[in-house]
């Protein structure tokens, strides 16, 4: 699976880096994300999916390779 | 039901048998097969949005706007409604891209990882408060004993406020934001907390620290704020900060000791953080406390499952409205800490989504994972019909809440 993240859109509300620490971080100036992980494997497919599902500005998309 | 004959009152009146949930008429109208209107304060009739993949679908949308000084746009009161003209662009009235660059500005003292940094100095807090309730008379009222202080301690320390202030900001903050105070003393309460946050962004300026003024400050220096905007920024989050958290203390208290059973569970998995996490997204769902809608307008015609809301038309989402909402929530009246609930909108959906809501999370995982713990025989000092609601506020909340242990 490959993250494909929408960055004008995102507002920097964290939800991602709290529910999947492990695919995505913020930056520190803005708290914008940042992707970690670009092609995360089985492990971390569940939590890529939970990002994608409560990121409020719909900036998260992951695509099925 | 797009006839404004009958488009229902809102915000509707809840029964006062179940406190915590929508009115009957909201959730009608969540089952209906279409959308339709409601009748607001001024006689005119918005759309009422209330399920919860309406709202999804919809909050994300680039054809509404928030921008409230639009003709049409569905104020929550006429104070708003004649303040909004003279508003300058904050991140509450603006749109993407204007929206997300405003927003970027203020965002990161509110980051997961600075939020959590914050952790321990909050429990500590909390702990200090709990100790001081136990060591006063009893029974106590715990909206004044610990549901006020906490998010005004927490937010007096990350503005990076003189400790010795914290009772000052105490003060005019509940005055400011109480059912209780004339609109005098409002007004009186948030003059004093603009001119003392205006002086305390002069000294951060001169002298920047640690904490979200200096940052404002440094971002003023830079040219990307005002230090008007600052200013109005600075109180805006000591607003939206104060009473939201305070009622989901005392709220989420009563409706905890109203269900021993969940009580007990939680009490039983108060050292489980994933657990505690969890009850406070099922809680925030539970009460969603911001109970008068979010409100929008159409830039263009949008379809809903076969009705069109016409450019121009208000649309109020109803929060608690997709909180129950059966097709999300299953037996969605039933306070379950186990349940998934993290897909609630207690905190909004979309680009306005609570700007708070990671420092929110983090004060009530403290709260409830400390109180029932540190107090197991809390319980209520009088019947539990003899609490009184403050249902006026953008979020509801309780005006006392007398418990003894
Ligand atoms: C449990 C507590 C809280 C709840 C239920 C809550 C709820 C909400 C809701 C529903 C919105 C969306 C408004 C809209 O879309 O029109 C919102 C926005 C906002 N909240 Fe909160 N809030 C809480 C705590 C906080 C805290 C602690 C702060 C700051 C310290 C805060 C600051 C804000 C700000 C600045 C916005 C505007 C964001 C924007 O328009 O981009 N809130 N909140
Ligand atoms: S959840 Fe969405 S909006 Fe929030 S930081 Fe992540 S990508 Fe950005």
């Amino acid at each position: 699976m490959r993250v494909e993240f929408d960055e004008p859109k995102c507002v920097a509300a964290g939800q991602c880096a709290m529910v999947a620490p492990g695919v995505f971080d913020q930056r520190d100036e803005d708290g914008v994300a940042v992707v970690l992980v670009a092609e995360p494997g089985p492990e971390l497919a569940d939590e890529a999916q939970e990002a994608a599902a409560v990121c409020p500005a719909a900036a998260i998309r992951l695509v099925e390779q | 039901m797009t006839d404004t004959d009958v488009a229902p009152e809102y915000p509707a009146v809840r029964e006062s048998r179940c406190p915590f949930a929508p009115a009957a008429v909201i959730r009608e109208m969540t089952r209906a097969d279409t959308i339709g209107k409601v009748r607001i304060w001024d006689g005119s009739t918005p759309w009422l949005i209330s399920r919860h993949a309406d709202q999804r679908a919809l909050l994300n949308d680039p054809r509404i706007s928030i921008n409230e000084k639009r003709e049409g746009y569905p104020h929550m009161t006429r104070g708003r409604a004649t303040g909004a003209p003279h508003h300058p662009d904050l991140i509450t009235n603006t749109d993407p891209p204007e929206h997300t660059r405003l927003r970027r500005t203020v965002n990161g003292p509110f980051m997961v990882k600075r939020v959590e940094a914050l952790r321990p100095r909050i429990q500590e807090t909390f702990d200090g408060l709990v100790d001081d309730m136990l060591a006063g008379p009893n029974p106590a009222n715990l909206v004044e004993a610990i549901g006020l202080p906490v998010p005004t301690l927490v937010i007096t320390q990350m503005l990076g406020a003189p400790y010795e202030d914290h009772e000052f900001f105490q003060t005019n903050s509940n005055k400011a934001i109480s059912h209780e105070s004339t609109a005098e003393e409002t007004a009186a309460a948030s003059r004093a907390l603009g001119e003392y946050l205006a002086a305390l962004l002069r000294k951060k300026i001169a002298e920047p620290a640690d904490d979200v003024m200096s940052e404002m400050g440094g971002r003023v220096e830079a040219g990307e704020m005002t230090f008007q905007e600052a200013v109005i920024m600075s109180s805006a989050i000591l607003i939206a900060g104060h009473e939201t958290s305070a009622s989901m203390i005392s709220l989420g208290t009563l409706a905890l000791l109203r269900d021993p059973e969940q009580l007990a569970l939680l009490r039983d998995n108060s050292d489980d953080p994933r657990f505690v996490a969890n009850a406070v997204e099922e809680l925030l769902r539970y009460l969603t406390i911001v109970h008068s809608g979010i409100r929008r307008i159409a830039n263009e015609d949008i379809d809903v499952r076969g009705t069109t809301i016409k450019a121009g038309d208000g649309i109020i989402f109803e929060l608690a409205g997709a909180n129950y909402d059966e097709a999300e929530f299953p037996d969605a009246e039933k306070l379950d800490l186990t349940r998934p609930a993290r897909s609630h909108h207690a905190f909004g959906y979309g680009v306005h989504q609570c700007l708070g809501q990671s420092l929110a999370r983090v004060e009530l995982q403290v709260a409830y994972s400390t109180l029932y713990r540190r107090i197991p025989t809390l319980a209520l000092a009088v019947p539990s019909e003899r609490i009184e609601f403050a249902m006026e506020g953008v979020a509801y909340g309780l005006r006392n809440l007398p418990v003894t242990w």
